[in-house]
């Protein structure tokens, strides 16, 4: 656990007066905030380390504590006992040993580091400048990675989400990035308020075969020089499944052919797809025998 | 047919330490909706979300209504633009490598 420099976060000097941290959580708050910032986890972050800092910063009791331990705070518990130690002991005539400080003082919840709970103890205060004004329940975000087969397919998944099991069905056609809510399965409201909404952003790795636009799908074919020029049958992969497909004699190499309805779902219209488009990867022959060779400068000549 | 939860503007205030006209200014600028049953005046609980977000903004960054109406616009639009970035990044998708 590392020590955090509130001041660095805050862009202050540690002789910064309480209206000088006050005026430079504002600025920075007003940047980062995440009402401002939608769908941005890195400002999200940012702001939950600039509440933080202003929690610690503002507080005079908790600033002196930051202050006096500094980067020596693991060591802060050893300190204090030494304190007490010594308050117990005859001083002969020098003043008494600082005034201890419960680590169980500063209440309130939030999304605090390890640091802070490590040095004020709980889980934080709720934060007298940055109070969260919540009725209706806090969201959840949550990202669900799928490859792009099960992308095509409707299919139910039962997530884990802040220890309660959710099962949902996720809609064949969903795209890369794609959101959807889940309303009512966020964090329960206040004061009989209604419970947030849980956002399930969806990730689709990309497919080694296939690429996606829409709803049609993409794809390369090799075609060995043969079948291109004379023509034949060819065997291809499509999502569900190999198809057969005729070549036509004199086949160039980037021909794109449309397979009808051999593409992805359209997400939420039933029975609907789009298209695949294959492009002909026409294949020269290598390392030809003398035989070949000769055979190729006829066909040249004639 | 479908019922819609209202939530008296009352209570909202109470809870959030807000003052009613902060409410009625937000309504006044067309920012939130507010519905009138029997003289009294309930938010739907679709406007919420938004309602708390807009007294987030006024609460912990001193925003004002009219700054209020300004960000809720561009935040309209920056949503609109991501959705835009999201589409056009899998278009592109398609033509990487290949």
């Amino acid at each position: 656990m590392a020590f955090i420099d509130y001041y660095k976060i805050l862009g202050v000097e540690k002789t910064a007066s309480e209206k000088e941290i006050k005026n430079a959580y504002r600025k920075l708050a007003r940047k980062h905030h995440p009402d401002l910032n939608p769908n941005d986890a890195e400002a999200n972050k940012k702001f939950q380390q600039l509440n933080e800092a202003n929690e610690v910063l503002s507080d005079p009791e908790k600033r002196k504590k930051y202050d006096k331990y500094g980067e020596n705070w693991q060591h802060g518990e050893a300190y204090e006992q030494q304190a007490r130690q010594q308050q117990s002991r005859p001083q002969g005539g020098f003043g008494g040993a600082q005034e201890f400080e419960s680590y169980e003082d500063f209440g309130g919840g939030g999304d605090f580091s390890d640091f802070f709970q490590s040095m004020f103890g709980g889980a934080g205060g709720g934060g007298r400048s940055t109070r969260q004004a919540r009725y209706r329940g806090q969201d959840f975000n949550a990202e669900l990675r799928l490859t792009l087969l099960e992308a095509s397919e409707t299919h139910k998944q039962t997530l884990t989400v802040n220890s309660k099991q959710i099962r949902i069905t996720i809609p064949g056609g969903v795209e890369n990035g794609q959101t959807i809510k889940i309303a009512g399965h966020g964090g329960p409201g206040t004061n009989g308020g209604p419970a947030g909404d849980l956002f399930i952003t969806f990730s689709i790795a990309d497919d080694p075969k296939f690429k996606r636009l829409g709803s049609d799908l993409y794809a390369n074919v090799k075609l060995d020089l043969y079948t291109a020029v004379l023509g034949g049958d060819i065997t291809v992969d499509t999502l569900t499944g190999k198809v057969k497909l005729k070549v036509a004699p004199g086949t160039q190499n980037n021909t794109k052919v449309k397979l009808k309805g051999k593409g992805f779902p359209v997400y939420k219209k039933a029975g609907e797809f789009g298209d695949l488009y294959l492009t002909y990867d026409v294949q020269l022959p290598t390392n030809l025998t003398d035989k070949q060779k000769e055979l190729f400068t006829e066909l040249s000549k004639s | 047919m479908a019922t819609a939860t209202l939530i008296s503007t009352q209570d909202f205030c109470t809870w959030h330490q807000v003052e009613y006209i902060f409410i009625a200014s937000l309504h006044d600028a067309g920012l939130v909706e507010i519905t009138v049953i029997d003289q009294a005046e309930y938010i739907p609980e679709t406007e919420l979300q938004k309602l708390e977000r807009m007294t987030r903004l006024h609460h912990d960054l001193d925003i004002n209504i009219a700054g209020i109406e300004a960000i809720t616009h561009l935040l309209e639009r920056v949503e609109g633009i991501q959705e835009e970035m999201r589409t056009l990044k899998n278009r592109l998708r398609r033509y990487e490598d290949d």
